[in-house]
């Protein structure tokens, strides 16, 4: 895509830097645990260490006998309130602090307030509590057996751990689509629990002002205005009404789904501010930001492909079994229970499917949230990019041609999928063509079938995902009730300068710096001249937050709308000042001309002027417009990877040796941005892929609770990331952008996985279930007979 | 709990105070003395947020005792760029987009500014291992490398 705009003014498809890198650079970022207030108090929380018990007693008695010790909450103080239960997004219930029992190990169990960090550690440390543990349960195949107890007992009438049941699709004719089907595939897939472990913890700063019974919450949060309500819902009855409640999240350390939901922590503190009068600050420590917030995943998938001998697919069959832990906490749309699974048919022609799923509780931390994908996303495309690999494999085909097969093709769209959605634009197979002749791929064929004569084992893998996101218009979307917009004010200053404020919440995508491009495109006003604020809700307008890959599909789409409303004012007053008729004028980057007379121009800086200063008889002054844009279909980004990996047969390790990754996310606000925006959602596809998982054992007990034994990818195992782009733009969106964000975290895994089984597939292996771990592909080696 | 009393230099500013033998040199950074450009990212020393250097040499701020740095000299992020303008690794995070959220960047750059003192001509692999020790859940580490490569060329330019 060319430029429309110069450099100097720098609108979409200039890689400009950012204007967010000065202060971080510098250290000068301001994140939750910077802020500090006079007065401030420090919160530190006691947690289970069972994962199932009653609680028998809480003794307070020697914490609160500490010097600087000046409170210890616990479930009795906040049940005075009404305050010990609040409500999940999807409308289940969590406690905030127990009354009787914990369900699950590192459940909050008390709060300790104290004057500094060190000496509310030493209260938490000082709390007693008797236990009495219980058998928890620890996946949901037991929690469904009949003589399993129930754990949510607080539900009246209760009488299994059934959560819900979902379904999408024509069940009747898949049936029958596999019943005459010439081949059928089946596979168990069980995509781990796994968390988003940004760098920067959760944490908040409570600040209850008792004087004007007004309420500021510093939060990490990327949803600050959903936030502000939900607090105004729960809290109303103790007289903080909405217009008291101010929520600011400032510079977040990362987000990716994990700062979307609200913690009991949260809670808690803010409940401890209100009541003690004074700021109080909580910051996790990592393990308790491992043990406690929200997972993602946990989804035990049986897929199924049915297709004629040619290898042309003809049906789809999916069923899973999804773990939420204790409560049903997901961070999903209020009508898709499941997310946005049911894009489990991906970028194939899929005549029939049927997708269904239970959801169960266990004993386990609830959730679940995204890991920097649009919810539920990256289950759907590693279960249907496996199951091509698989039918490849039973057909004895080659993996990308059985793609090329099946792909929906350019002219079908707009495409309705058999599972209900819309597509709205998509070129499958030029990605996948570009991706295969940046890595070589039949010279990859050839060098594969050389090495495995000589016993050594390469593999290549492919993954052609489709993505959906940027929910999404109000007929479909919301949450809790709150539709799915997004928001952007525009106020343009006397002199020509802007500032843009937005209901979402940047964690690191740049949103300072794209906006500003996305404005300047449609203004012509230099992208250097307009700040971008976001996370304050006293200033910025409502909407929906930052996540699931929205924030330029709603929130950028806004900008465009609300420029354009500028840009409309901006012709009548430069007919006024040019002494024209609207209709003589022609829009050029950044000036009216008039038609015919190209010298005879207002700039939009000196329209600016005159909205303050001459503005056209009968018309209010002023430059500034809002916008709240509902989108009417999700977007669907895509693109095509390929990675060739080598195995250490010696100790079962995986090497990428080199990942093409091609992507199409519609028109580029800002090139470098996209890549950079890329790379790290292909590291964090990568990370599932071979390395992370949260691991229970029987008892409850959390074996992966820090960074011992949750392993993120150093810049060692992540391989020099090589990407390159197709161009379809999005025919909806006002800019024909679709985002970005998590693309390349959905569609990593399977390509990374396909690559492995591609390696071992000639000694019968056809699926082994991520993380690829060395001690399991050597466990394959050895059962094999490869290695003894 | 007894209070040792400690005097360092940080960032060429000499600082004296009485701490806890248990404060972590980290929470001394960042709570006595308000500079909060170094973070706290784990509690196992995996993270590498809470790099600084002391003496010279870089460290997790949050697995040294302030006590321990009582005579030393700590340089943080917030004392590497100098009048003339950023230091070359601020320069190179910059142009080549090796930061987004901004979390791990200060303890990232806080290794590389001792990795490139001992390296000044480092391959892409030595880099990569030279960085092991700090994770960067955002950028996927590309253009990490790039920045410190930048940074090294301009480090050459300028010697």
């Amino acid at each position: 895509m060319g430029c429309k705009t110069p450099p100097e003014i720098g609108g979409m498809g200039h890689s400009i830097k950012r204007k967010e890198d000065a202060r971080f650079l510098q250290g000068k970022g301001k994140y939750i645990d910077d802020f500090k207030l006079p007065g401030m108090l420090y919160m530190d929380i006691v947690r289970s260490p069972f994962a199932y018990a009653k609680i028998k007693n809480i003794n307070t008695e020697k914490a609160t006998k500490i010097p600087g010790v000046l409170a210890v909450i616990t479930g009795e103080t906040l049940k005075g309130f009404n305050l010990h239960w609040m409500p999940t997004i999807m409308s289940d219930t969590q406690m905030v602090l127990p009354v009787d029992t914990v369900m699950y190990q590192s459940q909050e169990v008390a709060a300790v307030i104290a004057t500094d960090r060190y000496t509310a550690a030493d209260g938490a440390a000082a709390v007693e509590v008797e236990y009495e543990p219980m058998n928890p349960i620890m996946t949901p195949f037991r929690a469904m057996e009949a003589d399993a107890p129930v754990l949510r007992t607080d539900k009246a009438g209760k009488k299994d751990n059934h959560i819900w049941h979902w379904e999408v699709g024509d069940r009747k004719s898949t049936d029958q689509a596999f019943d005459g089907a010439e081949v059928v595939v089946k596979e168990d897939i069980y995509i781990p629990r796994i968390h988003v472990a940004s760098i920067e913890t959760c944490g908040c700063v409570a600040d209850y002002n008792k004087v004007e019974n007004k309420l500021t919450v510093y939060m990490t949060t990327q949803a600050p205005h959903a936030i502000r309500t939900v607090f105004a819902l729960v809290a109303g009855h103790i007289g903080l009404t909405e217009e008291k409640i101010r929520i600011i999240s400032p510079d977040i350390g990362g987000g990716f789904g994990g700062k979307v939901p609200v913690y009991p922590g949260y809670v808690i503190a803010v409940a401890a501010s209100v009541v003690i009068g004074k700021p109080v600050k909580w910051i996790e420590d990592r393990m308790e930001n491992l043990q406690a917030d929200s997972f993602a995943r946990d989804y035990h998938i049986t897929a199924e492909v049915a297709a004629d001998k040619q290898g042309k697919m003809q049906a789809l069959r999916i069923k899973t079994i999804a773990d939420h832990g204790y409560t049903d906490a997901a961070a999903n749309p209020s009508k898709f229970p499941a997310g946005l699974f049911s894009i489990v048919t991906g970028s194939y022609d899929f005549p029939v499917a049927f997708a269904e799923m239970d959801a169960y509780y266990t004993n386990k931390p609830p959730g679940g949230v995204a890991y920097r994908c649009s919810f539920r996303v990256t289950e759907a495309v590693h279960a249907i990019e496996r199951m091509v690999d698989v039918l490849a494999l039973k057909l004895k085909t080659d993996p990308a041609s059985l793609r090329i097969k099946n792909f929906i093709q350019p002219d079908q769209f707009p495409y309705h999928s058999a599972l209900g959605w819309e597509y709205d634009s998509g070129n499958y197979e030029a990605a996948l063509k570009k991706a295969m002749d940046i890595i070589g791929y039949d010279k990859l064929r050839k060098e594969q079938a050389d090495k495995r004569k000589k016993g050594e084992l390469m593999g290549i893998g492919i993954s052609s995902f489709t993505e959906i996101v940027g929910a999404g218009n109000s007929k479909h979307f919301d949450i809790l009730g709150l539709k799915m917009f997004d928001s952007c004010e525009i106020r343009i200053h006397p002199t020509g300068k802007a500032i843009a404020r937005f209901g979402t919440k940047s964690q690191g995508q740049g949103h300072e710096t794209t906006y500003a491009q996305i404005i300047a495109e449609e203004l012509g006003l230099p992208a250097d001249h307009i700040l971008v604020e976001e996370g304050d809700t006293d200033t910025a307008p409502y909407g929906l937050g930052t996540y699931a890959s929205r924030s330029t599909p709603t929130a950028g789409a806004a900008a465009a709308k609300a420029a354009r409303k500028i840009r409309d004012k901006a012709r009548k007053i430069a007919a006024h000042l040019l002494e024209v008729s609207e209709d003589d004028l022609e829009w050029d980057i950044n000036k009216f001309y008039v038609k015919g007379a190209p010298d005879k121009a207002k700039t939009i800086q000196e329209i600016a002027f005159a909205a303050y200063t001459n503005h056209p008889p009968g018309m209010e002054a002023g430059f500034e417009a809002v916008s709240y844009y509902d989108p009417p279909n999700l977007t669907f980004p895509f693109g095509s990877y390929i990675c060739v990996v080598d195995i250490d047969k010696g100790t079962g390790e995986v090497k990428v040796r080199r990942f093409v990754a091609v992507d199409d996310c519609g028109n580029i606000i800002n090139p470098m941005i996209v890549e950079g925006q890329i790379h790290g959602g292909l590291t964090m596809g990568l990370a599932p892929a071979l390395y992370e998982e949260m691991i229970y054992d029987a008892d409850g007990n959390c074996i992966s609770a820090s960074f011992l034994d949750y392993l993120l990818p150093t810049a060692v195992e992540t391989p020099r990331w090589e990407t390159d782009k197709t161009c379809t733009p999005s025919p909806h969106h006002p800019i024909g952008a679709k985002g970005v964000g998590e693309s390349a975290t959905v569609g990593a895994p399977p390509a990374i996985a396909n690559a492995v089984v591609d390696a071992l597939s000639h000694l019968g292996v056809t699926h082994i279930d991520i993380p690829i771990t060395p001690p399991k592909v050597w466990a394959i080696l050895k059962d094999k007979g490869v290695v003894s | 709990m007894a209070k040792h009393n400690i005097t360092v230099t940080v960032n060429g500013e000499k600082h004296t105070a009485d701490v806890e033998p248990r404060m972590l040199l980290v929470h001394f950074i960042r709570e006595v003395l308000s500079l909060t450009g170094t973070h706290i990212g784990c509690d196992t020393s995996n993270c590498g947020a809470c790099t600084v250097l002391l003496n010279g040499k870089s460290v997790k701020s949050c697995t040294v005792f302030a006590v321990q740095a009582n005579g030393k000299a700590i340089m943080t992020i917030e004392g590497i760029a100098t009048n003339s303008g950023l230091h070359p690794l601020q320069e190179g995070f910059h142009q080549e987009h090796g930061l987004q959220c901004g979390f791990c960047t200060p303890g990232m750059i806080m290794r590389a500014h001792e990795f490139l003192g001992k390296n000044p001509n480092p391959s892409e692999e030595e880099i990569r291992w030279g960085i092991s020790g700090n994770l960067c859940r955002c950028t996927g580490y590309v253009n990490i490398v790039k920045s410190i490569q930048y940074a090294a060329n301009k480090m050459k330019g300028a010697a």
